[in-house]
């Protein structure tokens, strides 16, 4: 049975057999494995069913350990179910593993797999994770390609009925998972055929159920658990035997045949290589490349890993082997070597001390590919290279330079096996140009619409905005197995001119390359304006040249600046791989079936666009000599730290991997503040300012999400060395008249979001389109405004203790918090921001996994920075689930210094005096005054007691520091904070310790892609929610008003920017915890962020989030401790959720429910608002509302 | 007494008609309407512009945001079937025919031919009795004449008119240079009535804030003497079907109408002060106003004061107060 072929990503082939196959899915997003869950939700949603005529339930729970133990429910009641996770989700499962497996419980878990967090966290794929499980008890087996995952899916959930043995199907994270590849997808019938229908019955006989009561999880002693743990040893002896089973069913059933362990190469091969996961795929493909030129050498494929098939892998080596090299993808520090290896090694002993084999080869161990590092055919030959010595090294790695412990191989760069009928194309795009999304649209085209075999990968830089993507594409007569970037490419696209001057982008170009630019210029004078080094490559590699001026075709179609359509068209107009005709209307058919959907108008500007293409599209006539004298931006600026240029520069630049182990901090310390020396140049306007017009209101500096605009006053005199072009005008009275004042912007930090202007109260009386602050384009004002800026900064702070702490004063203060990776117009980092700007240079931050701890600790560069006296925010992350617990320990461990501190300077009350003694320990810190005063006691009591010969004398003088207030804050998420830390949070509130918590709540859980959180209110589409969640939103806030003892606060900045800054200090200075949850827009919302401020009035207006504060300390005093800072709710819902499209997306599925869902939240608001009213009336009024 | 009358080739059995509000979107304000006894029932437009501008938010605030950052492929789920405004528009019609045997006149606002030709036959299929054709433009350039906006008014009239079998109405507004020709013109493009007039949005100015904000207030009666006017001198010249629409409150607005050469008046801004209700209470208040004046029929009256029958038409063609003064006659 020849199933279908289509081009899908490793998730979806994997989830489109797990939907089919399971009656009950539990899940948590985690990348990579997310888009499996959506997938299944979007098709129950859609009412597709499962083999057996039922619509799967999908659930979405609090955590990865939730999902375990929900799958691990609905097992132990009869039902078929499954999960997808990676990474630390996984670890969170493994306690229900052990059980799963323990209770022979048929089961699949669906892993992408993915690196663990140590030293740092990673997004990206190795097998730390999987191998984490080996000790479970479950079987596990592991995908190397797309279709291979989709196919052992369906292995998987054959093999498990029988076996009894659940299992862990794993493929790599963004390898598999995200490729994009042709397969050919298994038909309903085959599944059916594959699965025991007995089996399953068996399944449901073994349920849990009252009708024939059974006790399961009972608690045993010494004298039997031993005996009892070993009665599971014939299921497990068996699992081999039920996977070869269905592998030979499956090859019967589809002609695709696996084996448990796949030996591929020269039938007397004497150098083997042993591996598992997409790396085997290079690895076999460069085999078959040497082999061809008469290496003998192989490659032993390991798919199912648990049970290990020990006689199986001796039986597949060739019996000429010499050598072997396993190569893991995962460190385990401190073990005789990574696990794979030790089976291996084990495995032969065991065959020689049997007598099975007479082998004896030499075995060596080695480590590849840790988080996504490429493993390339130049490496695999590296290690062929190294295994042809006698005494081969063991214990390497390869493809790093290890110059610390020398470990790594050397290997060949430069070698290349890509075949020549093979199209092999690389797009540079930027995330919001929609490059990614037209090239997955040509890929389905060609490997729908073609005989032709397709893969397509995609690599995303770490920024949030502006952010860099570069697509590998290969198009070829075969099934493609290179599971690697395109290293030699036919054809090159830069869909961002800018990018020539930054980046190597024509490094990966072969010789004869094409190469399409998207350039704001003439044919005629493209040449002129590209950088020397782009021509010396053209000229080099005899490159032939066409160009487009995109961003205007697609303007002039009504694109605005998605110029994916075009580029798209452009590229299927010249690179040969169809023929042109045909490929316009695939194109245009394809247009059709996607935007149809969406409205006509959007598929006529689409054709508009793809004709336009071709008619704008010109091939350059290349001169023979170079012209240009401009070479490549440094990546970072010249004033950066030794470390920034070294390092960071690098990275920045695209050539992290040609760092050396030497680079790098061993612990994952890094130094903070080096956002500033990346000057990014994303946008396309910037803000520009009218000193007459401005009203000095610091609105803009506020909510600048980049710290981009900024407010300063200084003393007149600085200004006689300010630039020509610098603006300044008087302070308006207050605090600091007599001043100079000046907003001045970043102008290569600013990301254009527009959100300063929209905030902007100061218009031109005379033409009030003019305000203080006018968007205006970039390129004209850049050099004189980066001259500007960089004289801002070299003018003096105001001095803290003068500066008014309130919306307006805080802005003079310097952020300690610049230029992040966040979206255009992020409605969470002005928060975090203001938060910088008032505690900055005594603030430890616990930041929860999430897009906080993206922006805000994603390398390259990163964000906190420290003030001229060398202080800023501490920051760190310790994962998504214990942020709570990870900050009050940071609470504890400070308060142990302080403390320490204390008693030393006590106990030195001689050296230091009575009066220091006493002012110091009694010093609250609550203002700046008085920490300016106790540092300059902790600089006395360094110099009392230097050269004091008491043994405790260096240790007080070291930790002198902790004598100053220091304030903890726990940042994260509404996912954090509502859902997957909340058991944490919940518990450190109840401690009563001096911690502050800021959540910054977008309703939905943005890192991973906008899933619903126990945050998502009633009526808005979210993953998960696709038709508008039915229940209301959690309300966190009086769960923790409930304790008594907790300050809360909600706040808005958009709506009332005061009360913002009064519950930041106001929770900063309670000395119990304190909760301050913020109201942040986001893109997952579905509107222009710039009117992020006007939605968040909206929002409070019509009592959708009132703001409010609750204040222990009041209640002390006889008060009520909840003051209402909004007014009774009055406007509209219904005009705040229309502006929005994750609203208004489920009103147009169905106005009916949706009209319902609004009236039902109208009714809880005002509910909800009656029960504030009364917890912030007067204590009298409380007495008389209770009689 | 016989108050029916033809408008658009239906026949009606009185004159007073549901005009466009956002009444019909609420069903059970559609089985009250029923119920009070309107003649028919007129959707408010489907403003193409809207529709599009909602597909193309859809892509800038949605699509944009996919493919970009390799942890979200994208930041909201995509449903599996969009709705668009104009789907859930013809939705309504077809809930409105299941619901009440009153016909539904739907109306139509686009910005391109395309648009227009695309959705008048949807509508037709999804069970309009009769089209409306807001010509809702506001031409602001100081490059486009008053003949090429009738002109291409006109052709797109003639194209609409072509692509349906049901009868099209164009809804005008009061500022046409010459209206009469180019109602002929409209016409003879084959539409089968005019409907007079559109109220506009108005911008008003907050001179605290110095933005401009839009209204729209309901109307009143002060505003029906304009469509009298050209109901008056249109009928008088032009074969057509007519509605007033905009300053009907009182049955005596309608009478007034009526004479003026309406066959039918729409009712919005009285409905939506006082309720659907209000309708049973015009028919009833419009039978008592022709019996105590004792006409014969609806029909007797219709056109009475038109430009060619009224005794003083030279007072529909006055425009000046100081004419107004020299026609002045002492008694």
């Amino acid at each position: 049975m020849r199933g279908n072929l289509r081009t899908l990503d490793g998730n979806e082939a994997v989830a489109h057999v797990a939907h089919r196959s399971s009656e009950v899915i539990a899940i948590y997003p985690i990348t990579p494995s997310s888009s499996m869950g959506e997938l299944s939700d979007e098709w129950s949603s859609r009412g597709q069913q499962n083999l057996w005529g039922q619509v799967p339930t999908v659930i979405e729970m609090q955590s990865e350990a939730g999902a375990a133990g929900a799958v691990h429910g609905a097992l132990q009641a009869g039902a078929l179910a499954t999960t997808f996770t990676a990474s630390q989700g996984l670890l969170l499962m493994i306690p229900n593993m052990y059980k799963i497996a323990g209770e022979l419980t048929p089961f699949v878990m669906h892993v992408a797999a993915r690196t663990l967090a140590t030293h740092a966290l990673s997004i990206f794929g190795d097998h730390s994770d999987v191998m984490a499980c080996r000790q479970t008890g479950f079987a596990m087996l592991c995908a190397g390609s797309v279709q291979e995952a989709h196919d052992f899916a369906a292995i998987a959930h054959a093999a498990t009925l029988p076996a009894r043995v659940p299992f862990l199907h794993f493929f790599d994270g963004f390898r598999t998972s995200h490729e994009v590849a042709k397969i050919e997808v298994l038909e309903d019938a085959v599944l059916r055929e594959l699965y025991d229908e007995a089996a399953i019955t068996a399944h449901r006989a073994r349920a849990l159920s009252p009708d024939h009561p059974a006790l399961r999880g009972s608690a045993q002693n010494p004298d039997t658990f031993f005996q009892a743990r070993e009665a599971c040893n014939p299921f497990h002896d068996a699992v081999q035997g039920h996977v070869e089973r269905a592998f030979a069913r499956f090859a019967e059933l589809t002609g695709r045949s696996y084996r448990v362990v796949d030996y591929a190469g020269h039938p007397e091969a004497e150098r083997v290589i042993v591996m598992m996961g997409s790396g085997a795929e290079t690895a076999s493909e460069t085999v078959e490349y040497l082999t061809a030129k008469g290496e003998r050498v192989g490659v032993l494929k390991v798919r199912l890993y648990r049970p290990f098939p020990l006689e199986r892998l001796v039986a597949a080596l060739p019996t000429t082997t010499r050598s072997i090299a396993i190569l893991d993808r995962t460190k385990e520090p401190g073990a005789t070597g990574e696990p794979l290896y030790l089976d291996v090694v084990t495995a032969l002993h065991e065959a020689r001390d049997c007598g099975r084999t007479q082998l004896a080869p030499r075995i060596v161990g080695g480590r590849y590919g840790l988080s996504s590092k490429e493993f390339t055919p130049a490496m695999v030959k590296a290690v062929f290279d190294e295994l042809r010595s006698p005494t081969p090294r063991n214990h390497f790695t390869i493809g790093i330079t290890d110059d610390v412990t020398h470990r790594s191989l050397a290997f060949d760069a430069t070698f290349d096996i890509e075949p020549s009928d093979v199209v092999r194309a690389m797009f540079w795009g930027l995330g919001a140009d929609g490059t990614v999304g037209a090239n997955k649209n040509s890929i389905k085209i060609i490997g729908e619409g073609t005989e032709l075999y397709a893969q397509g990968y995609f690599v995303y830089d770490s920024k949030k905005s502006g952010s860099i993507t570069i697509s590998h594409l290969r198009f070829g007569p075969r099934p493609i197995r290179s599971s690697h970037l395109v290293r030699s490419a036919s054809f090159v696209a830069c869909h961002q001119f800018g990018f020539l001057e930054r980046y190597d982008v024509l490094a990966a170009a072969a010789h004869g390359a094409t190469l399409l630019l998207n350039a704001p210029y003439e044919p005629e004078r493209l040449w002129e304006e590209l950088p020397r080094p782009v021509q010396q490559q053209i000229l080099d590699k005899e490159l032939r040249v066409w160009t487009i001026d995109a961003a205007k075709v697609a303007h002039e179609s009504g694109m605005r600046g998605r110029i994916n359509t075009v580029m798209q068209t452009c590229f299927f107009a010249i690179s040969g791989v169809l023929p042109r005709e045909a490929a316009i209307a695939k194109i245009k058919a394809a247009v059709q079936k996607t935007y149809g959907k969406k409205g006509q108008e959007l598929v006529e500007r689409n054709f508009a666009a793809i004709d336009a293409a071709l008619a704008h599209l010109h091939e350059v006539a290349v001169p023979e000599t170079v012209t240009s004298r401009s070479e490549l931006l440094p990546a970072v600026t010249s004033d950066a730290p030794e470390f920034v240029q070294r390092v960071t520069a690098a990275m920045i630049a695209g050539h992290g991997d040609d760092l050396p182990v030497s680079a790098f901090p061993p612990d994952g310390t890094w130094p903070t503040g080096t956002s500033r020396y990346e000057k990014r140049n994303i946008a396309a306007e910037i803000p520009t300012w009218d000193s007459k017009l401005c009203i000095q209101c610091n609105k803009c500096a506020l909510f600048c999400p980049h710290a981009a605009v900024r407010a300063k006053v200084y003393e007149p005199a600085a200004l006689e060395n300010a630039p020509e072009t610098y603006k300044s005008t008087d302070v308006k009275g207050g605090e600091f008249a007599g001043s100079k004042y000046t907003i001045q912007v970043a102008p290569e930090d600013c990301t254009g979001c527009g959100l300063c202007v929209a905030v902007c109260p100061a218009k031109d009386k005379s033409n009030p389109r003019h305000k203080a602050l006018d968007m205006t384009p970039q390129l004209p004002l850049v050099a004189a405004e980066r001259h500007n800026y960089e004289f801002f900064l070299s003018l003096p702070e105001a001095p803290r203790e003068r500066v008014k702490l309130d919306n307006k004063g805080t802005q003079l203060l310097e952020p300690l918090f610049e230029y992040s990776g966040a979206c255009a117009g992020c409605g969470e980092t002005p928060y975090l921001k203001l938060l910088t700007q008032v505690l900055g240079d005594r603030l430890l931050i616990a930041n929860a996994t999430g897009c906080s701890s993206i922006y805000g600790g994603n390398l390259p560069t990163t964000p906190y920075t420290k003030n001229l006296d060398g202080r800023g925010p501490a920051w760190a992350n310790s994962l998504f689930e214990d942020n709570a617990e990870f900050g009050l320990g940071m609470r504890l461990g400070v308060d142990a210094l302080r403390a320490e501190a204390l008693s030393l300077v006590r106990l030195h009350a001689a050296a230091l005096g009575e009066e220091l003694v006493r002012a110091i320990t009694e010093c609250e810190g609550r203002h700046e005054a008085e920490l300016r005063a106790q540092r300059a006691r902790v600089t006395r009591v360094r110099e009392l007691i230097h050269g004091n010969t008491e043994p405790t004398a260096p240790r007080l003088a070291q930790i002198a520091d902790y004598l100053v207030r220091k304030s903890v804050w726990l940042v994260g998420g509404d996912g954090w904070a509502y859902d997957i830390g909340f058991g944490g949070l919940d518990h450190v509130l109840s401690q009563g310790r001096d911690v502050n918590i800021l959540v910054l709540d977008t309703e939905v859980y943005s890192n991973t892609g906008g899933q619903a959180s126990k945050s998502t209110p009633r009526g808005a589409a979210a993953k998960f929610a696709a038709n508008g969640k039915s229940l209301g939103k959690k309300d966190l806030a009086l769960m923790a008003m409930s304790y008594g003892h907790v300050y809360v606060a909600r706040v808005a900045m958009g709506a009332k920017d005061a009360q913002t800054v009064k519950a930041l200090l106001e929770a900063e200075s309670y000395p119990g915890p304190s909760l301050v949850i913020a109201y942040s827009h986001c893109i997952a919302h579905g509107y222009d962020m710039a009117l992020g401020p006007e939605q968040q009035k909206l929002a409070v207006g019509c009592g959708s989030w009132p703001l409010y504060r609750y204040d222990p300390r009041r209640a002390q005093v006889g008060e009520a401790p909840l003051v209402l800072d909004s007014t009774e709710p009055a406007g509209s819902l219904l005009a705040y959720m229309r502006n929005e499209t994750r609203f208004r997306m489920v009103e147009q599925q169905d106005p009916a429910r949706f009209k319902a869902m609004v009236d039902e939240s109208e009714a809880e608001l005002r509910a909800r608002w009656a029960v504030l009213q009364r917890l912030a009336a007067k204590p009298a009024q409380q007495e008389a509302v209770k009689s | 007494m016989d108050l029916s009358t033809y408008y658009l080739g239906l026949r009606l059995p009185h004159p007073l008609v549901a005009g466009a509000s956002p009444l019909v979107d609420d069903l059970s304000m559609v089985q009250r309407l029923a119920d009070a006894g309107a003649a028919a029932i007129v959707m408010h437009s489907l403003f193409e512009e809207q529709v599009r501008g909602e597909a193309l938010a859809r892509e800038r605030f949605h699509d944009a945001h996919a493919n970009a950052h390799a942890e979200a492929p994208s930041y909201l789920p995509q449903p599996d079937e969009f709705r668009l405004g104009s789907h859930e528009y013809l939705e309504q019609i077809r809930r409105i025919r299941r619901r009440v045997p009153v016909p539904v006149i739907a109306s139509l606002n686009g910005t391109t031919e395309g648009s227009w030709l695309r959705y008048a036959p949807l509508m037709e299929e999804a069970g309009a009795a009769a089209l409306e054709l807001n010509l809702y433009e506001l031409v602001t350039s100081a490059h486009v004449s008053s003949y090429e906006v009738e002109r291409d008014a006109i052709d797109l009239v003639r194209a609409v008119c072509s692509s349906v079998k049901i009868p099209v109405a164009v809804k005008l507004s009061p500022y046409y240079t010459a209206l009469p020709a180019f109602a002929r013109g409209l016409v003879d493009a084959g539409a089968s009535g005019l409907v007079l007039f559109n109220r506009f949005y108005q911008a008003d100015i907050d001179p605290d804030a110095l933005e401009v904000v839009r209204t729209l207030r309901l109307s009143d009666s002060s505003e029906l003497n304009l469509r009298l006017r050209w109901l008056a001198v249109l009928s008088a010249q032009l074969n057509t079907s007519y509605a007033a629409s905009g300053g009907v409150h009182e049955a005596r607005d309608a009478v007034r109408a009526i004479m003026a050469g309406a066959d039918c008046v729409q009712v919005v801004s009285a409905l939506l002060r006082h309720g659907p209700e209000r309708m049973s209470g015009l028919i009833s208040e419009l039978r008592e106003w022709l019996e105590q004046h004792e006409y014969d029929s609806l029909e007797q009256a219709k056109g009475s004061m038109n430009h060619k029958r009224c005794p003083d038409p030279r007072a529909f063609e006055r425009v000046q107060y100081v004419q107004v003064l020299q026609s002045f006659r002492f008694e």
